[in-house]
């Protein structure tokens, strides 16, 4: 390295090229290490990628199973066959999710809320709180569909609704697989939602109650939109997970993408249907994932790069 | 400069652990390598059938003992009270008759359980032959290798008397109705490729789940296989009845199911001339009499 860094400073920046000898191709000397610097890192990544991706490519295949789990996992002509199919039973997995989104957004701060609740007479609201997040989290979701979903239609629920739009079955394993996903999803909603309330300093709620605002006031004025800011991108983690997870709501008989592919891959004693769904669930899962990514450096760079939790 | 010294030494590594094992196809060479329960207690079994005990000698997993899978659990009237060892039920009796064919009895029988999955999964399998209602299909054979059938199954629709399903005397009966089959069963697929219900059909993990759902009356009547509907009409669910079963062409007639072996496992033909003997010999039928007698009576469903 012959340009090894000397002077670093950023006068070059708004200086005049004539009086800044410092500068050649209108760069400052820093600028350039730099940009020697990025390219370097560059370089560096490319091969390292090319040389783990060359190495699997070249190693995989050479296992001694190698065949017999390609044409158990990737069998093209049957991929080709599951994939459209697949893709037809798309819109059940979106559906669950578009309604259960909003729910587990309301019900999970309604539930941050009674933990955050601070006068005494509400005590039984904390308790309430903390016994659902405990309980919810703890137990597995498959459990809780099962008793949601087929324990309350047990109880004897009968009989159709009609609410404008919607109109079906009390019984139906949409309604309480829905509710039993919601029930689940808001538990660790609201425990991230308690962390994001419990990050704003208390000094906030100080500054808003000294100038008068009251408790619920300060909450909703104060305190929830800086907490909201900063929920963002752990939240879309948890609905990246609920994409995936409204699968689950297949066990109460509903088919969709993923029960449709075990079906495909138990009648054709081959994978590769699964690996199919797994495909289609990517490309819901990447462009939400991507999204986050691009909504967090965002975040960085308008605050500074002091927020992000 | 060190640091991509030691990536192209760790890649050299690599390459050469990897380059050395080449022995890239062993298809199907059950290595006699897993020890079992009660080695070495027979061979010298009085077998009746001597072609078949000839043939199995030397070929199953663990020299001198038979392994066979059912599922986990198991359920009546193929297996009674989930003991497969016991011999009672239909198939855990034709498994023991067809292991005795092929010289094995008492101790040198082994049971294990595995779910579907394991079953089909690619590799080493831990079974000798696995049975538990698998319909034989040409795709599944690319996977696995079947025995001939022991047994050819009609699919059946099972509803609640006083339920929606009630009075259906043929197939397009079912189309309004909301129906519900096992998700890896061959019965789903008759749903949707020989029904074509106008309400989307349900699928369940397994027979029990949806022995929930119709009982919850979120699907209106169950399809599965004929013995299994009418076993579960007899003994499980009070109220509900078997309203009938498909006829032959309509493609829920004909499930034939086999044993299930590894792809290309030498042991198959034994067990097909362990079969054809049991048949020959009427013990198969007999077998079928005492454990499947009841559950095979059920009205034909006209095809329209």
């Amino acid at each position: 390295m012959a340009d090894e860094p000397q002077v670093m400073t950023d006068q070059g920046q708004g200086a005049d090229p004539v009086s800044a000898p410092w500068r050649v191709n209108g760069m400052t000397r820093r600028q350039r290490y730099l940009r020697a610097q990025r390219r370097r890192a560059m370089v560096v990544a490319g091969t390292s990628t090319v040389v783990v991706v060359g190495l699997l490519i070249l190693l995989v295949p050479r296992a001694p199973g190698w065949h017999k789990v390609q044409r158990s996992f990737f069998d093209g002509e049957r991929f080709a066959d599951a994939f459209p199919e697949l893709l037809g039973y798309l819109w059940v997995d979106v559906k669950l999710f578009l309604w259960c989104a909003p729910c587990i957004l309301v019900w999970g701060l309604v539930i941050a809320m009674c933990r955050n609740s601070r006068t005494p007479a509400l005590f039984p609201l904390r308790l309430f709180g903390a016994v659902y997040t405990d309980v919810f989290r703890g137990v597995p979701i498959i459990l809780t569909i099962y008793l949601v979903g087929f324990g309350i239609p047990g109880l004897g629920l009968r009989g159709d609704f009609n609410l404008i739009v919607v109109h079906g079955r009390w019984n139906s394993p949409y309604i309480w697989g829905s509710v039993a996903l919601i029930l689940a999803y808001s538990a660790y909603v609201a425990e991230v939602f308690r962390a994001g309330i419990e990050s704003i300093h208390e000094s906030q709620r100080a500054a808003a109650r000294s100038l008068g605002l009251s408790h619920s006031s300060t909450m909703r004025h104060v305190v929830l939109p800086q907490a909201g800011r900063r929920v963002i991108p752990p939240l879309m983690n948890d609905f990246l997970s609920l994409q995936k997870d409204v699968a689950l709501i297949s066990i109460l008989g509903p088919i969709e993408v993923f029960r449709r592919a075990q079906s495909l891959k138990d009648l054709t004693a081959n994978y590769t249907p699964i690996v199919a769904a797994a495909v289609i669930f990517l490309m819901l899962t990447i462009p939400l994932t991507r999204l986050v990514d691009w909504y967090i450096g965002r975040s960085r760079r308008r605050t500074g790069g002091t927020v992000t939790t | 400069m060190k640091r991509r010294a030691a990536l192209a030494a760790l890649a050299a590594l690599l390459l050469a652990a990897c380059g050395s094992d080449d022995a890239t196809d062993n298809t199907a060479a059950p290595a006699a390598s897993q020890p079992a329960a009660g080695d070495t207690v027979t061979t010298d079994a009085p077998a009746a059938g001597g072609g078949a005990a000839e043939c199995a000698a030397g070929k199953t997993l663990a020299d001198g003992a038979l392994t066979i899978a059912t599922g986990d659990p198991a359920f009546p009237p193929y297996v009674i009270d989930d003991k497969p060892e016991a011999g009672q039920g239909f198939e855990a009796a034709v498994a023991l008759a067809v292991a005795e064919e092929m010289g094995f009895t008492g101790a040198a029988v082994t049971w294990v359980r595995t779910g579907f999955d394991a079953a089909i999964a690619p590799g080493q399998k831990d079974f000798d032959f696995n049975l538990q209602q698998f319909s034989i299909n040409p795709e599944r054979q690319q996977t696995v290798s079947f025995s001939t059938p022991y047994y050819t199954a009609n699919q059946a629709v099972l509803g609640y008397i006083d339920g929606p399903a009630a009075g259906v005397t043929s197939l397009s009966d079912l189309k309004a109705l909301k129906l519900g089959a096992a998700a890896s069963t061959t019965s789903l697929t008759f749903i949707t490729e020989v029904i074509h219900p106008d309400v989307e059909p349900f699928a369940f993990n397994s027979n029990a789940d949806a022995k929930t759902a119709l009982d919850n009356q979120q699907i209106d009547a169950i399809i599965t296989d004929l013995p299994t509907g009418l076993f579960i009409s007899a003994v499980e669910i009070e109220g509900t009845k078997v309203f009938g079963q498909f006829p032959v062409g309509t493609g829920g007639a004909g499930d034939s199911w086999g044993l299930l072996f590894s792809k290309d496992n030498p042991l198959v033909a034994c067990a097909d001339l362990a079969l054809a003997a049991l048949t020959a010999s009427g013990e198969l039928a007999a077998i079928q009499d005492q454990w499947m007698g009841d559950y095979t009576e059920a009205p034909t469903l006209a095809s329209e």
